[in-house]
């Protein structure tokens, strides 16, 4: 299979990335030292091409109605142009099709931000739920548009050096939240637990925008750091902490789901029938070695898995989301099965580390 | 990327390096390092295990994955390399210095046997493809 190119592709290769595959995408995973890039992002800035990740729009009079209905956080908070709400999309069972970033632009627009390796399916399920609920909404994906994010405390600083005119614009941008500019489109959001932008522009104009934040001194940054960059920051990454299999109320999604709120949602039902049994932590290994997704936690209270495990640069050891019983408290002790190890690992409140420090005790 | 030709190899990426006294001195490849990434934890054997030739014997973990180690012959491990506990990226700047463990093979021929230099580049050469 021939493995899908962001616009972006001719610039890593010629920055010396290595490249893999990612979900059939030939992707940079690193530059060089991922640790590296990773405490180039919590101590300066660097850039990221996510231009892989889809961008959907929705437009029609019925579009807050139907995402209202289609959504497990309620739309109805946005309000003020260019908002921007995390939500997961539930199968009836509740089980989590995807998480995603939906943007209030209009009373008639949405724009909606799904993950690269389940674009296609979340579409085909949009357009399948608004045949029954919203015939006349009109459902485009934007494939053709570049993604660059650009994290860390000095990157917007950077962006609005490469930028001209864009200080202006997005310097009282409040975070989480978007605007356009010309043919781009600006969100103080990302997935690294660091202030920044990611910036949504069309294809052709994505190299030389690249460029210029090269030129600014702006670092590229592989899929490997932006793994323990948001692992780190307690966010989730779907396909590992999360997916169709899984209750979203035992994968640290609370927070987003609305169960309050007098409005049905697809899934919503499932989920009031099922209360969680498991929840996700954190875990802070206390002995050597590397917490992994798929090792089993042993605790007082029945056992657990790792859905995501990696090395903390910023912790200077491994950490780990898992998903155990949900008696599990804060501050057990419990273990971890490594190889033919029991090794001893720490529960923690995640986030672990954000805007540049440790946010935890390890 | 040069492949220093006064040490032997294996297909799955380690070095071996054979010393005066007829022990033999074991780590990874520079084309290992380079596919590993930052590495972070390195778990050896212990002093005075008995190893079978391709046995798992060691760990290295980098960010990105966890990867075994093989026995490249059969014998003893006589020393371990305890530096690599707090510095494990040493690997990473200098993996024909960063050795791993060091053996005392059971039968000398074995070593004769493994991979040279160049039958070792055609090994990385195919991976390549």
């Amino acid at each position: 299979m021939t493995l899908k190119q962001t616009p972006l592709n001719a610039a890593h290769r010629a920055m010396g990335a290595k490249m893999v595959d990612f979900g059939g995408w030939d992707m940079p995973v690193n530059y060089g030292s991922q640790i590296d890039e990773h405490h180039q992002v919590r101590n300066d800035c660097g850039m990221f091409d996510v231009s892989h990740m889809r961008v959907v729009d929705m437009r029609g009079n019925d579009v807050r109605a139907f995402l209202q209905g289609l959504l497990a956080n309620n739309v109805s908070k946005l309000h003020l142009t260019g908002k921007a709400l995390y939500s997961a999309m539930l199968r009836p069972d509740g089980g989590v099709i995807d998480d995603l970033i939906v943007y209030f632009m209009r009373e008639d627009w949405f724009r909606i931000v799904v993950n690269a390796g389940t674009a296609d399916k979340d579409i085909a399920w949009m357009r399948a739920q608004a045949a029954v609920h919203a015939p006349h909404l009109d459902i485009t994906d934007h494939p053709e548009l570049a993604m660059i994010a650009v994290q860390g405390p000095n990157a917007r600083a950077k962006v609005w050096e490469a930028l001209p005119g864009s200080q202006a614009l997005t310097e009282s941008l409040i975070p989480f939240s978007a605007v356009e500019m010309g043919e781009m489109f600006i969100a103080r959001t990302g997935y690294t637990g660091e202030d920044g932008f990611e910036i949504m522009l069309p294809a052709k104009a994505a190299p030389f925008f690249w460029g210029i934040l090269a030129e600014k001194g702006v670092k590229p940054i592989g899929l490997g750091a932006r793994d323990t960059l948001r692992l780190e920051a307690g966010m989730n990454l779907y396909g590992q902490d999360m997916d169709e299999t899984v209750n979203p109320l035992e994968a640290g999604l609370a927070w987003t789901i609305d169960l309050i709120s007098p409005r049905d949602f697809v899934g919503k039902a499932a989920l009031l029938a099922n209360p969680p049994t498991h929840k996700l932590i954190g875990l802070i290994l206390q002995d050597r070695g590397v917490l992994r997704g798929h090792q089993i936690v042993h605790t007082a209270h029945g056992t657990g898995e790792i859905t995501s495990g990696s090395f903390s640069p910023t912790l200077n050891q491994s950490i780990a989301l898992a998903r155990v019983p949900k008696e599990v408290a804060i501050g057990d002790s419990v273990q971890v099965a490594i190889r033919d190890k029991m090794l001893t690992a720490k529960v923690a409140k995640y986030p672990f580390a954000r805007n540049g420090k440790a946010v935890v005790q390890a | 990327m040069s492949i220093p030709t006064e040490l032997k190899y294996t297909p799955s990426h380690e070095w071996i390096r054979v010393e005066a006294d007829g022990s033999i001195t074991i780590g990874i490849t520079q084309h290992a390092q380079e596919l590993l990434g930052d590495m972070v934890y390195v778990e050896a054997p212990a002093v005075g295990r008995s190893l079978n030739a391709g046995e798992e014997c060691a760990v290295v973990e980098s960010v990105k994955a966890a990867a075994d180690v093989y026995a490249p012959v059969s014998g003893t491990v006589t020393a371990n390399n305890s530096e690599l506990d707090s510095s494990p990226e040493a690997i990473n700047s200098a993996p024909y210095d960063a050795w791993i463990f060091k053996m005392q093979p059971a039968d000398a021929s074995a070593v004769a046997s493994l991979l040279d230099a160049a039958a070792y580049q055609a090994v990385v050469d195919s991976e390549a493809h």
